[in-house]
């Protein structure tokens, strides 16, 4: 099995210069829920974004609904801005299939018709389904399909990285 | 049949079919309320759409009558996306002398995903649970005295979104409480989610001290009832149980139980006031409360939306 260590701190500050570098001044952060939004939340903070943050989820537009279902704490999206005509900066954890990210762009296109859409991860691990690339990825990595590699938050806030067996 | 397991659970203990509240655990109960949430939340979109159910087809099957039930169903399936059949089954098949398995077993041929459906039998949404496709979801939205699990859960939502949890609440329900589906599945939903106080309040004929026995407080005194409750629910004084001589007159049944600002000046100050709908003003409650600052007779109907969303989602992501 890979052994895998990845310092998740040290990939936020690599994501968080990238971001910087991505703003405009009308630029918001909506992130995936539930590693994205954490992610989102605190780039929003850190970069002194005068905007608030939004939360996307992906749960209404999944493709796999017919074999997971609904789970109990999926997460909600909340978008505390106008849709219509914003610059989106997607922010999530882990980028693999691409799955998650069409049925974002389908959630968000609920809310409105926004002027662009761009996409910043932590960690691209490969692996894509769906013709999707991020324009800032801090890590970029292959891992085994059996892998599952999710992102944690500690009590104090600080980020690790979750590696499991795929569901 | 004892050890047969609840009908409404696969062996995962997800819910395949919502045919009562008894008997459902709360965390079942907790994930439709928190489901119904992120539903509401489509309100507010531009696309008042979801694609969960794109490609099912529900079938509402009402052989008996319910405008707002029916409606509400119909419209928690559109935003959902599924194909939504209305039958008027009172007034075809069934008229014409075809058995109810019969009548599932044809609309089961038209390739049915879901059943709504409303019977004035008890039970009957259990028999066409039985006998159905394994893939085909069944939805109780009515069974004579049984059950109206849907709208019990639209009153938990409604409980819990404006006192934010079930502990340490009050709940009183006035009213006909012995012919109420809705009161039997309101009383067995605030059981699970471990509301400490729920009284039935009305005139003997219509809450037997028997009541007792689901754990509910009888009360025969409308002040006694109603003091200090922080949720109090009407019920619809249904005109039969007039001439059924189980109560005098409408005039004298609301002077006794009919809400009014004098009598709910007895419960919680921050009380609020719910009904199933539909609301007989003068009789059960007086306009002036119906219209009221208490009442949230109408977000209850917004919120059965959701929750019914809510519903047919969770059944449709989970396989028998």
């Amino acid at each position: 099995m890979t052994q895998l260590s990845l310092d998740a701190e040290a990939l936020y500050a690599e994501l968080r210069a990238g971001v910087a570098r991505l703003m405009t001044p009308s630029t918001v952060i909506v992130g995936i829920w539930r590693g994205g939004a954490w992610l989102a939340e605190r780039l929003n903070a850190d970069l002194k974004v005068d905007r608030p943050v939004g939360i996307v989820s992906s749960t209404l537009h999944r493709d796999d609904f017919g074999e997971r279902g609904l789970g109990a704490s999926e997460g909600r999206t909340q978008l505390p801005f106008e849709i219509d005509g914003a610059h989106v900066l997607l922010v999530d954890d882990v980028l693999y299939t691409g799955r998650t990210i069409r049925a974002v762009l389908n959630e968000l296109f609920d809310y409105g018709r926004p002027a662009s859409v761009e996409l910043a991860v932590l960690v691209d691990r490969g692996g894509r389904e769906l013709p999707v690339a991020p324009v800032f990825a801090a890590a970029k990595l292959t891992l085994p399909s059996d892998r599952r590699l999710s992102l944690a938050r500690e009590h104090d806030g600080r980020f690790t990285f979750a590696i499991g067996e795929a569901a | 049949m004892l050890a047969r397991r609840n009908p409404q659970l696969n062996a995962h203990g997800e819910l395949i079919h919502l045919l009562s509240i008894e008997g459902l655990p709360r965390a079942v109960l907790t994930q439709i309320l928190d489901t119904a949430g992120t539903f509401l939340s489509v309100n507010d979109r531009d696309v008042k759409k979801v694609p969960l159910l794109r490609g099912k087809s529900v079938f509402n099957l009402f052989f008996e009558n319910s405008t707002r039930t029916r409606t509400t169903f119909e419209i928690a399936a559109k935003r959902l996306s599924a194909d939504v059949i209305n039958l008027d089954i009172a007034r075809s098949s069934t008229a014409k002398g075809e058995s109810l398995l019969d009548t599932i077993a044809n609309l089961s041929a038209m390739h049915a995903d879901m059943f709504v459906v409303r019977h004035g039998e008890s039970g009957a949404p259990y028999l066409i649970a039985r006998h159905c496709a394994p893939h085909v979801h069944v939805v109780n939205a009515g069974d004579g005295r049984h059950a109206h699990p849907t709208q019990g859960l639209l009153d938990m939502y409604t409980i819990r979104h404006y006192k934010k949890s079930f502990q340490d609440l009050t709940v009183a329900i006035v009213g006909d409480i012995v012919h109420s589906r809705v009161a039997r599945s309101d009383i067995h939903a605030l059981t699970t989610l471990g509301v400490p106080e729920i009284r039935a309040v009305g005139p003997k004929t219509l809450v037997p001290g028997d009541l007792r026995e689901m754990g509910v407080r009888v009360c025969h005194d409308m002040a006694e009832g109603v003091k200090g409750a922080d949720v109090v629910i009407m019920l619809r004084l249904q005109n039969e149980r007039m001439s059924g001589a189980m109560l005098p007159s409408a005039g004298e049944y609301f002077k006794s139980y009919g809400l009014t600002e004098e009598k709910l000046a007895l419960a919680r100050p921050d009380a609020i006031v719910m009904h199933p709908g539909p609301i007989n003003r003068g009789v059960e409650i007086d306009s002036r409360v119906a219209d009221g600052a208490h009442s949230v007779i109408l977000p209850q109907v917004t919120f059965g939306i959701a929750v019914r969303m809510a519903v047919m989602s969770i059944l449709a992501g989970n396989d028998a």
